[in-house]
């Protein structure tokens, strides 16, 4: 893999129940590189993210991450797959993102404690700190997931869909973090449907359609042609 | 009054020790399998619960054709054949299309057919009967020992793996990427279950142990926000029904096992209707405020 690869991809199928959503993709995620997953519903964008983050098995092909950097990915994945009825204090949902230093076995530490709840103050949270996560707005809920990701500590981070359903304002802080991330020289990679937001604020995106149809600067990978080429795609289906 | 209360709710026990031992038998079952039936009720596996107390028939079964009513064989029968049907269902589920629910089913209904088969086999009706209701009022030291140690194996190893099987329950996509051991966690809960399960056939019968893991697990998030107090009122709540199910017996003269989880059964009812957090009562009642809230109601 190349010097400066965060991850490279190679052949790679991807699906689920013996079903592929995503097939033949290849290409290199750069350190320190903000790139847009984007593509119609269906075209695979979420899948493509749980791969990277180890959570779903390839069918094909391989997932390489540069060494030093396999066990620093964080993920945050759609707060839609999370069960709000589940009876867990925000606090409790935000130390998992110290799972890699703690394990499975001791007792969450003070200090991971103390930097849970540092984490819920970046993003506004820390007065709820010891409510349910059932008791959050879905833009709350966000955040908490947000503070998780930070508390990964990790050098790739990956976002999916992580402005859907949330309030202006709330949009605002996490792309200043995401931002501020990327100027810190992390590796992010973020599944998107807002167009706008991507051509303005993101130097690559990757255009998905079961395939990878573009990769580049976002002038070019979503130009409009390529972009009814995605939506035709998948529509086909 | 007081005389009266004491031969009500305390008298049997002084009087008789096999109801001394059937409270403490199942005193030690209710304590752990009702944390564990939270666990299974939160990883959405409460029906697991169900098909693996089928699944150990079996084993049991073929326990007591070998060695007659003889607690090891039969505990050990069953420990066998519910993990293979667990690790069978969970297998097929991932090397074929069809869902994991549905692949227990169908190896709880083939199990359960054999189990009875098996029985019927070498034993008369009303062996068939102690397997399937269990034997609370005759429980012997052999039975005692066995669910005490289980219920304490139990309680440690949820105490010990809490913060795995929460994680697992939350969010196992997140669990495995970060490296978590999430299938560990999924075969520990499954394994737990059947060990309670067959501790729970020698006092409540293969068919009614699970209600002593379930009912409580399904009552307690209409009285308590938090898991940590859902898991402490889980144990409470069956252990209550154990007590009230005995007394009910001995008094009314009707069999224990089923007196024990029907009493589990009303206090399930009884949260369903009056539970101060989503109980139909307290819905029909904040239904109003909730109105106003939203402008509906001016």
């Amino acid at each position: 893999m190349p010097a400066d690869a965060a991850i490279a991809m190679r052949d790679l199928d991807l699906g689920w129940g013996g079903r592929v959503v995503l097939r033949g993709v290849s290409g290199v995620f750069e350190r320190g590189s903000l790139t847009a997953v984007v593509g119609p519903n269906g075209a695979g964008k979420s899948t493509l993210i749980q791969a990277l983050a180890g959570a779903l098995q390839p069918l094909a092909g391989s997932i390489r991450v540069a060494p030093g950097l396999e066990s620093s990915i964080g993920w945050l994945p759609q707060a839609s797959r999370l069960d709000r009825s589940f009876p867990v204090r925000v606090i409790d949902l935000v130390s998992l993102g110290a799972w890699r230093r703690v394990g499975a076995w001791q007792r969450l530490p003070d200090a991971e404690r103390e930097r849970a709840m540092q984490c819920l103050a970046r993003v506004g949270m820390a007065e709820r700190a010891r409510n349910l996560i059932g008791e959050l707005s879905g833009g709350q809920l966000q955040r908490a997931l947000f503070a998780r990701l930070m508390m990964q500590d990790a050098a790739v981070m990956l976002l999916d869909e992580p402005f859907a359903a949330i309030d202006e304002a709330t949009s605002a802080l996490l792309m200043d973090m995401v931002r501020a991330w990327h100027e810190a020289g992390r590796t992010v990679i973020a599944v998107l449907h807002d167009l706008d937001l991507v051509r303005s604020r993101f130097p690559a995106a990757v255009l998905l359609a079961g395939r990878v149809l573009a990769w580049g600067p976002p002038a070019q990978a979503l130009a409009e042609d390529r972009l009814q080429r995605a939506r035709a795609a998948v529509a086909s289906w | 009054m007081v005389d009266a209360l004491h031969a009500l709710a305390w008298a049997p026990f002084e009087q008789f020790g096999f109801m001394r031992r059937a409270l403490a038998g199942s005193l030690a079952l209710a304590v752990s399998c009702g944390p564990l039936g939270v666990f299974l009720v939160l990883r959405r596996l409460s029906l697991m619960g169900d098909a693996l107390s089928h699944a150990i028939l079996p084993g049991v079964a073929a326990g007591f054709l070998f060695a007659g009513l003889s607690v090891g064989a039969m505990t050990l029968g069953g420990v066998a054949t519910g993990l293979a049907v667990a690790l069978l269902a969970g297998g097929v589920a991932r090397a074929t299309p069809l869902h994991e629910d549905a692949s227990f089913a169908a190896f709880y209904l083939i199990a359960l057919a054999l189990g009875v088969l098996l029985v019927s086999l070498r034993g008369s009706s009303v062996d068939v009967l102690h397997v399937l209701f269990g034997t609370v009022l005759g429980l012997d030291d052999a039975a005692l020992r066995l669910v005490a140690g289980v219920s304490a194996a139990t309680l440690l190893a949820l105490a010990a793996g809490y913060r795995l099987l929460v994680a697992e329950c939350l969010d196992p996509g997140f669990l495995r990427s970060v490296g978590g051991p999430g299938t560990l966690a999924h075969l520990g809960l499954l394994a737990l279950s059947v060990l309670n399960l067959v501790a729970g056939f020698q006092v409540l019968g293969t068919m009614m142990a699970v209600g002593i893991m379930m009912l409580p697990a399904a009552s307690v998030r209409f009285w308590v926000r938090t898991l940590d107090r859902q898991l402490a009122l889980s144990s409470l709540l069956g252990a209550a029904s154990c007590y009230a199910g005995l007394l009910f017996s001995y008094h009314l003269n009707v069999p224990a096992s089923p007196a024990i989880i029907l009493c589990a059964g009303a206090v399930y009812a009884a949260s369903l209707l009056c539970g101060p957090r989503g109980g139909l009562l307290a819905r029909r009642f904040s239904r109003p405020a909730a109105a106003i809230l939203q402008g509906d109601v001016k």
